[in-house]
């Protein structure tokens, strides 16, 4: 009875499920790409796949086009997102559980939905889809991602320092870029992290804001992917997207060591 | 210039919050260059709201701040020449040591050489040379309250504020920076504004002490003048321990309290006044008495003198004394704390470096220059505006009371009335809901036999007991006045009976 009792309480025993969850999900997946990048389609192991990425032109091309649109939309977020942030994380500000409530109300909604409710906006003010609607439609979805980790981190900043720059003589201007600034990095990393890496991977918004006109690396691997005898090459972009987010994910951690921003 | 002695000049300041509440109410303070000033008081009495508003963080709603003879009453912080330590040294965690005490040199533009000289000279002053190239996270925390002297100190303020500095360290560090604090002003020859809730702290360090309470100043004096001549009774009861009894004042240098004459060094209170009279517990003498002494004997006689004689440390001479027995007796390390009980009920805590052991009987006096008259804050009756209600009850402090038909008679309904009701004659109640207010008990004073409470209602009115019962400060009662104890008078009384 007692060893019964143990192996239910033991939290070993609570955590299989887990384990098994991450191993069918997430491990075999992983194990399923890198076995595709590395094999054709007889399943012979080859690492042609991998050469034809670096010398097909319009896969890098697409690639470099859309880290490119993530930097933009990432650089857009942040300086739309950090003002934002800013005034709600002031102690004077009355309502900043309205303005939160606000910022995240569309997330209530499914992204989709969303996009596709944004091409209509767009087609009624006869405004034309493209680069710039998809700038747009990014921002709108991600913009939530870059406020809520920035804001998280200067709300919990003690104030006492801010008030210690302007005791030793820094004006408000001095007192926010040489104090504020610098102890929200850890929210800001968090937020280019949360803003950037589901952007380079976007495929939906894409399609649906330029009518398919532009295509992003996710639409290109959704093409392979979907068609039967280029499976292996679109694994092999999948791995390539897979090893670039790892990096910024890298580079986000390193940063933001400490005192972690992190979403509500 | 010049002319001016006072470095800091604080005119008529008060502070009042949005509801209305005030943490500063009309305080006056002026500061001499180069000295030590303490504001003491109990948290939530004004002291930090009355630094912040001498730094600017904070704006005065009212009345002016003078820095220099000139007013910074509305200067931003950095405009002006004051500088502060903070109660959690506020250091910025992303710069090292160097980088956060040369904060204000840089912002400054001061040249390199110059800020890597003053970094080093302001360490020094701190004793922390070497820790420059330190995160300050890694510090610990004398160290970081070190840097965060060092950092206001390199930008030679002429005024230097801290903040309760040291109130986050444990007590053997503290006393450690007490010291260094101390020689730290007198090297600087600066003026330190130091706010702190610890009574010991001020006492030690300060030329001058500022004891506030509710945003107001109660008493400006020097360390011993705070300790030996207490203005108030709040003052007597904050600084250090001391009996405090209610006596009445006969002529100048004569009181009378637990039934007996005292002669007293007072003068000037008036003939025939209710006074409270302060003894601080280490200037009673204690001496052994026959077991019969205590029930039979009061006053001054010769009988008593045979006790005396025996004990050479008690003071000879034609003293008042008063008997009682010993109730507790705790040792406090230099020196023994007693309790004795008089026969009238009468409780005195003493300290002497004799011990007395529970159950002696002993004699007690203390000498006409030891016994401290404070004037009455509030006599035995509280006061209010009130108004006579069409269903025959009086309206005051935001309720309604039933009262004796008679006390009412000849007021018509609506009319404008002056309530008095005896401190003793208030119920309070463990049950808030018991009470036909509620409140909470907001001060205490122990007055040898019973207790003095100020109780603040919830719609912030106070209200004084008299009661034998032990509350604790912040207990949550009903208050209930019996009917019979309600005395109505016409508004007309009012300026007589307040004399």
């Amino acid at each position: 009875m007692s060893k019964i009792l143990q192996i239910v309480s033991s939290r070993r025993t609570w955590a299989w499920p887990y384990v098994l969850f991450m191993l069918l999900f997430v491990v075999l997946p992983l194990i399923l790409v890198g076995y595709y990048a590395l094999t054709d389609i007889n399943g012979q192991f080859t690492m042609r796949n991998f050469a034809k990425f670096f010398t097909h032109s319009e896969a890098i091309q697409t690639f470099l086009y859309s880290v490119m649109i993530a930097v933009f939309n990432t650089v857009i977020c942040l300086l739309v997102g950090y003002p934002a942030a800013y005034v709600m994380a002031q102690e004077d500000f009355k309502t900043p559980k309205v303005m939160a409530m606000l910022f995240i109300l569309p997330m209530w909604i499914n992204f989709l939905l969303r996009t596709v409710a944004t091409v209509e906006l767009f087609n009624i003010f006869g405004l034309p889809l493209g680069e710039g609607a998809l700038l747009f439609g990014l921002c709108y979805d991600y913009l939530p991602f870059m406020i809520y980790p920035i804001y998280n981190t200067l709300q919990k900043m003690d104030n006492s320092l801010v008030e210690a720059a302007y005791d030793l003589g820094a004006n408000r201007w001095q007192s926010f870029w040489k104090v504020i600034v610098p102890l929200s990095m850890p929210g800001v990393y968090s937020g280019i992290v949360m803003v950037f890496m589901p952007t380079v991977s976007t495929f939906a918004i894409a399609e649906l804001l330029t009518h398919n006109n532009i295509k992003l690396f996710g639409s290109l691997i959704q093409d392979y992917i979907t068609t039967t005898d280029l499976l292996n090459y679109g694994a092999v972009l999948s791995l390539v997207l897979l090893i670039i987010i790892g990096l910024t994910s890298f580079f986000g951690d390193n940063d933001s060591e400490g005192e972690k921003g992190g979403m509500v | 210039m010049g002319k001016n002695p006072f470095i800091i000049e604080v005119n008529h300041v008060s502070k009042r919050f949005e509801d209305g509440k005030f943490a500063l109410n009309d305080v006056n303070l002026q500061v001499k260059k180069g000295e030590f000033v303490t504001i003491l008081g109990p948290s939530g009495c004004g002291k930090t709201t009355l630094l912040r508003c001498i730094a600017g963080f904070q704006v005065a709603s009212s009345g002016d701040i003078l820095l220099k003879g000139e007013d910074v009453t509305k200067t931003p912080p950095y405009k002006r020449p004051v500088n502060t330590v903070f109660q959690k040294y506020a250091l910025f965690p992303h710069l090292n040591v160097f980088n956060n005490v040369a904060f204000g040199l840089k912002l400054k533009k001061v040249a390199p050489d110059v800020i890597k000289k003053k970094v080093r000279r302001a360490l020094k002053m701190a004793n922390m040379t070497g820790y420059e190239e330190r995160k300050v996270d890694t510090l610990s925390g004398g160290q970081q309250q070190r840097v965060a002297i060092a950092r206001a100190i390199v930008n030679e303020p002429e005024v230097l504020l801290l903040d309760e500095p040291l109130s986050a360290l444990d007590l053997k560090m503290r006393h450690d920076m007490q010291i260094e604090l101390k020689e730290l002003h007198e090297k600087l020859g600066i003026t330190f504004i130091y706010v702190t809730h610890d009574q010991e702290e001020a006492l030690t360090l300060s030329d001058r002490v500022v004891v506030m309470n509710e945003g107001e100043i109660k008493q400006i004096g020097t360390p011993t003048d705070i300790y030996n001549e207490p203005q108030n009774c709040f003052v007597a009861d904050f600084i250090g321990e001391s009996n405090i009894l209610s006596g009445r004042m006969i002529r100048d240098r004569k009181v009378q309290f637990l039934g007996l004459e005292f002669d007293c060094i007072d003068e000037g209170f008036g003939e025939d006044v209710p006074v409270d009279v302060v003894i601080r517990p280490e200037d009673i003498y204690l001496w052994k008495v026959q077991s019969d002494k205590v029930q039979s004997d009061k006053g001054p006689d010769a009988a008593s003198q045979a006790d005396l004689d025996e004990e050479d440390r008690v003071p000879k001479g034609k003293f008042t004394k008063w008997y009682g027995t010993v109730q507790s007796c705790i040792f406090k390390g230099v020196h023994y704390e007693m309790r004795v009980l008089t026969p009238d009920g009468y409780e005195f805590l003493i300290q002497d470096y004799h011990e007395f052991l529970p159950g002696t009987e002993v004699g007690m006096l203390v000498k006409p220059e030891d016994i401290q008259i404070v004037k009455k804050e509030h006599y035995i009756y509280n006061y209010f505006d009130g108004e006579v209600t069409k269903n025959g009850k009086v309206r005051f402090i935001d309720a309604e009371w039933e009262v004796m038909p008679q006390q009412i008679e000849g007021f018509e309904p609506g009319e404008k009335v002056q309530v008095r009701v005896p401190f003793r004659s208030i119920d309070l109640q463990d049950y808030e809901e018991e009470g036909t207010l509620s409140g909470e008990v907001h001060f205490i004073l122990y007055k040898g036999n019973h207790y003095h409470l100020t109780i603040r209602t919830d719609e912030g009115h106070d209200i004084y007991v008299n009661t034998n019962d032990v509350w604790d400060d912040g207990d949550r009662v009903g208050i209930v006045i019996p009917a019979k104890e309600i005395l109505v008078e016409s508004q007309k009384s009012k300026v007589e009976s307040h004399e």
